[in-house]
């Protein structure tokens, strides 16, 4: 994703760790990082998160205003997503629009709550035909120090489980109290990056830099899979998709777990 | 009175000495008959030249530093280098020790490589040139590199050395230090991440006493097998 | 400044919405080191006011034009992130963000010894997470706090604050209410070993008794902000110590 130089010795020396099954810091291939979720931090949101995935941090941010619905869907709500990749969080990150990797990053994350049917956009109207609710979640890169695909997931996760429709700001003649949105699950994102022939979660910078393939799973609490996503030049065989596959409804449920 | 507390922290702007009785050294400005602080990092008073030690910063290159760095671009005629310091440092294919045939910079070494040079000239407007023509720079393979404060380097060779050799004979590692914050360790895999961990110790210990029996007791946990090895038990920096 | 409200900002106890009096600031809050890529970095709370900011350098400026043989150039990004403000913002850089980067560059170009880095720049970035009036002078409070936490050689701290007038009272460091129903706004960043000024903006109507005495209020609150900037980095710098310890 990125094009910082990672040394060759560098590399060399991760690769022959994984060889021996182990990895810089100490963990399992299979072993995330400590994970903090901080919510509700930003009080002019309606909705917020921040989290710490070992050293990389995210915050997601919700904003719900009210809207025109599209004339296709008169009592849908609509969902939008955006990701900024900015120049805090990595020296190699520059500032101005939304690079290709922060756009497919938000695509991803979207995927996952929209295909989830995380949100029930159903319930988001406020009158059929003429006026919805617009949620808009802007995801923000503060630290990048591995990994950002899945921080930004569970950042969006948590900061639209949290959010509040402000009924109170904008329709304070219908005296109706703020309410949270409709989530009806949580979808995790698992993503592997493949390094050699070994398949490693949560990479650290380095590992993900010299990473030649990965694949983002998105699972819900069934255990159902409800988005992909395979990036990078490399690729993956059947056998990696079916460990992948089974890995992401494993660790999906221990980071369900986590964030509570 | 400035003196009572030496190596005090001082933050930019602090007042730090009387410039009737001090002159001002390193990273300190005179203003107003005071001397200042021009630098987050601790007094030093030598003399009657008052300084203050960065605590933190990029690395500034000076001629004659043996640094570690990464190939980060190669023309046809140069590499570039990445020393760890604001500006970029172009190794000249007439300072390696092979003879490069113009536009063949790439077969003798290409980005990601690293390197053991020196710094040869660091000219006014900074522009900087370095060499690896000198005996024992090189083109570094194979091991493990850390990256640790530049300002620690000296700690983690000691007086006279003493710390480098206690950790190379108590871990039984090659290790080579660049003055740039890079350390490169080869060795068994064990030994070689046991001695990452006690310069990493080091680092973070820079500041307290008994340093050197601090870390000689570290590597004894860690490697039972290791040979006690102490030249001498003066725990003081390497005198520049 | 041009808003008009029935609100009372300030009662005749001279007590103002959020509580304070005329010339006492916002709770303020800052931590310096919070980031691991950054060379330095800051997180400040002013009120309810809430910036972060990281600085990368002085690293090659890879834009040529903009290189000076001389010394150094101090680049400023200042963000609003779009839950920061009641309406959502539009993201990107608007005319009005622009101008305020280009004022905190100058003001720490005042400070920071750039004239031992030449060809550099050094790269400060300011995300405003939330915003309630006074983010400029948060933006720089923070941004210089992480310019002396990336080890670069500076003349001193800059603190920043604003005074202003609101309900025809002259006041320290305005809330939004204020900066929006008041009548002026003065931002102000200074250097604190010499007073000299580095920031200075106005808009309103102040009398220049108004305006002598609101300087005089954000002069004095000014040095308190640096020595709570100050704090913040001898905290940071005196753990690394503790923790070495334990």
């Amino acid at each position: 994703m990125s094009n910082s130089i990672v040394s060759q010795i560098k590399r060399d020396h991760i690769m022959n760790l994984l060889a021996e099954g182990k990895r810089e810091d100490g963990r399992q291939f299979d072993e995330f990082r400590k994970i903090e979720v901080e919510t509700g931090l930003i009080e002019s949101a309606d909705g917020s998160a921040k989290v710490k995935l070992g050293d990389t941090i995210v915050m997601a941010g919700i904003k719900i205003v009210p809207g025109v619905p599209y004339p296709d869907a008169p009592a849908d709500g609509t969902l939008t997503t955006g990701m900024e990749l900015i120049p805090m969080a990595h020296p190699e990150f520059e500032s101005g629009p939304p690079s290709e990797d922060a756009i497919e990053m938000a695509r991803v994350v979207d995927r996952g709550i929209r295909e989830s049917g995380m949100i029930d956009v159903k319930k988001l109207c406020i009158k059929e035909g003429e006026s919805i609710w617009m949620v808009f979640l802007d995801i923000y890169a503060i630290d990048h120090c591995g990994n950002l695909f899945d921080a930004a997931t569970i950042a969006s996760v948590c900061a639209l489980r949290t959010a509040k429709i402000p009924w109170k700001q904008y329709f304070p003649e219908m005296e109706k109290e703020d309410e949270p949105l409709p989530v009806t699950c949580i979808p995790i994102s698992v993503t592997e990056h493949k390094i050699g022939n070994d398949l490693i979660v949560d990479p650290n910078f380095d590992e993900e830099a010299i990473a030649t393939a990965r694949l983002t799973v998105t699972t819900d609490e069934n255990g159902n899979y409800r988005a992909m996503q395979k990036g990078g030049k490399g690729s993956i065989t059947r056998g990696d998709l079916s460990l992948c596959l089974d890995r992401a409804v494993e660790i999906g449920k221990q980071i369900r777990s986590i964030i509570g | 009175m400035e003196r009572k507390n030496p190596r005090r922290l001082v933050l930019p702007g602090d007042d730090i000495a009387d410039a009737k009785e001090y002159k001002p050294g390193e990273n300190t400005y005179e203003c107003e008959d005071r001397i200042r602080a021009g630098i987050l990092g601790t007094v030093d008073f030598r003399g009657n030249i008052v300084s203050v030690m960065p605590a933190g910063g990029r690395y500034l290159p000076k001629i004659g530093d043996t640094v570690i760095g990464v190939i980060n671009d190669v023309g046809p005629s140069n590499w570039m280098i990445d020393i760890k310091c604001p500006w970029p440092a172009p190794l000249h294919v007439s300072e390696v020790p092979w003879k490069v045939e113009f536009g063949d910079t790439t077969t003798y070494l290409t980005v990601g490589d690293v390197v053991l040079i020196k710094v040869l000239n660091v000219d006014e407007s900074k522009k900087i040139s370095v060499t690896m023509k000198d005996s024992g720079l090189r083109k570094i393979e194979g091991g493990q590199l850390i990256e640790i404060d530049h300002n620690k380097i000296s700690r983690v060779i000691g007086k006279a050395g003493s710390m480098i050799s206690m950790l190379k004979n108590m871990t039984d590692c090659r290790i080579t230090v660049g003055q740039n914050g890079r350390i490169w360790i080869d060795g068994d895999d064990e030994n070689a991440a046991v001695a990452a961990a006690a310069i990493k110790k080091i680092e973070a210990e820079a500041r307290m006493p008994n340093l050197t029996e601090r870390i000689e007791e570290f590597i004894a946990e860690k490697l039972p097998g290791a040979e006690s090895y102490r030249q001498n038990d003066d725990d003081e920096e390497e005198s520049e | 400044m041009s808003g008009h409200t029935d609100m009372v900002l300030v009662n005749e106890e001279g007590i103002r919405i959020d509580g304070r009096k005329t010339d006492e600031k916002r709770n303020i809050k800052i931590e310096a080191g919070v980031l691991k890529n950054a060379d330095g970095s800051c997180y400040l709370e002013i009120g309810k006011n809430k910036v972060l900011c990281a600085v990368y350098g002085p690293r090659e400026c890879r834009m040529r034009h903009l290189q000076d043989p001389t010394k150094a150039i101090i680049t400023v990004k200042y963000n609003m992130e779009t839950y920061s403000v009641s309406d959502r913002k539009r993201p990107g850089t608007d005319r009005r963000s622009v101008e305020i980067s280009k004022l905190i560059s100058e003001a720490l170009s005042a400070v920071v010894m750039t004239e031992l880095y030449p060809r550099t720049t050094i790269d400060v970035y300011i995300e405003i997470l939330q915003a309630n009036a006074g983010t400029r002078c948060a933006g720089l409070t923070a941004a210089s706090v992480a310019l002396a936490d990336a080890g670069i050689p500076m003349r001193d701290i800059v603190p920043a604050i604003a005074c202003g007038k609101a309900d025809g009272k002259v006041l320290l460091d305005l809330n939004k209410e204020e900066d929006n129903f008041g009548q002026a706004d003065v931002p102000i960043a200074i250097v604190p070993s010499t007073d000299e000024i580095v920031l200075l903006q106005m808009d309103g109507n102040m009398t220049r008794e108004e305006l002598e005495y609101g300087l005089d209020m954000a002069f004095k609150a000014a040095h308190e902000v640096a020595d709570l900037q100050k704090d913040a980095l001898l905290r940071k710098y005196t753990n690394k110590k503790k923790e070495a310890s334990e």
